[in-house]
């Protein structure tokens, strides 16, 4: 019985093996890849970042990555490397430059444009709301008819 | 009636913005490498695998190196195209196939024919990374000092190859 209970688990320890294999096997290096395939884009599946992504592309670009940690490549060099293949767009925050200021400045320009109307548009609304000026005679008739009100109900 | 006017005038401009942004393909994006030297590479070729096939060889030339696999449907749809283009003599298509199986790769050209002079193999994919490859086809339009003057992501069509890589050849060839 106890040599049939050994064999169970030499098996099944043999199956469970292969799956869930860790990135690398230095942890340092796991982090550091890690780290920066949330920076960067798949080129495929383009809502999801290298470290999401499951696609054949984004597998190979992990690989890559990998081997340039285990290089001692700094990240900046990696970054290179990658943006000199497949340009600003794997990126997930472009750099602030010359094609690219539309996409930086461009909120803040709408929200400018926001502001501006809505202060031209309070502004005029004070204008044309006049004063609304009150006779005493007519503050006494609405006493009157409050006191009215009260006492019906 | 001039009330509806400023809301009418954004109105438009804001359809003409997302109009625009319909007709653009998400999935094409420029590459930095359209105008570089294209990466070198050495690669086994697909028929004679003992032989290499390396653009050194191919300098003072312009040529269309391809990026297929059998595996892509977007190929199936170009392989004709390219073999028209191939038999026209207008230029020398070069092909890499891209992340595939030996034989399922050399069936498939028995199949379709092949429109290609050399085929080199990329089985990792590593020369796809250097060329900035995201998906097959790919095709780069290569001038006589080895430099990569236009990139087509996706399929080949008649009309492309028509109105863009033919033009363009010309012109390099004439440069």
């Amino acid at each position: 019985m106890k040599w049939v209970m050994l064999i169970i688990l030499c098996v099944s320890g043999s199956a469970w093996a292969g799956e869930a294999r860790p990135l690398t096997d230095d942890p340092v290096a796991e982090a550091r890849l890690k780290h920066l395939a949330v920076e960067l884009r798949c080129l495929v599946c383009q809502n999801q970042t290298l470290a999401d992504s499951s696609a054949p592309l984004a597998e190979d670009l992990r690989r890559e990555v990998r081997e340039m940690i285990a290089k001692n490549m700094s990240d900046p060099e990696i970054i290179e490397f990658l943006v000199s293949r497949y340009g600003d767009f794997v990126l997930y925050r472009p750099p602030l430059k010359a094609t690219t200021t539309l996409l930086w400045v461009g909120p803040f320009v709408l929200m400018a444009i926001g502001v501006t109307a809505l202060v031209m548009t309070l502004r005029r609304r004070s204008r044309t709301v006049a004063e609304a000026s009150v006779t005493d005679e007519e503050h006494r008739r609405v006493e009157q008819l409050l006191a009215e009100g009260e006492k019906r109900s | 009636m001039n009330r509806f006017l400023l809301p009418l005038s954004i109105f438009v401009v804001v359809v003409g913005f997302l109009g625009i942004g319909l007709t653009l393909n998400p999935r094409e994006i420029p590459s930095p490498l359209v105008g570089k030297v294209a990466p070198e590479f050495s690669q086994p070729q697909l028929y004679d695998q003992e032989k290499v096939f390396s653009p050194a060889d191919l300098k003072g030339k312009v040529w269309l190196l391809n990026f297929w696999a059998s595996w892509c449907s977007g190929c199936k749809t170009e392989h004709p195209v390219l073999m028209d283009l191939a038999q026209s003599g207008q230029v020398t298509i070069y092909g890499m196939d891209y992340k595939d199986q030996r034989e399922e790769a050399l069936t498939w050209l028995q199949r379709g024919g092949n429109p290609y002079s050399v085929v080199g193999v990329d089985e990792v994919g590593r020369v796809g990374i250097n060329f900035g490859v995201y998906g097959v086809p790919e095709t780069y339009v290569i001038d006589k000092q080895g430099v990569i003057r236009y990139k087509q992501i996706g399929p080949l069509y008649p009309d492309t190859v028509e109105k863009k890589i033919l033009p363009l050849v010309k012109q390099l060839e004439s440069e």
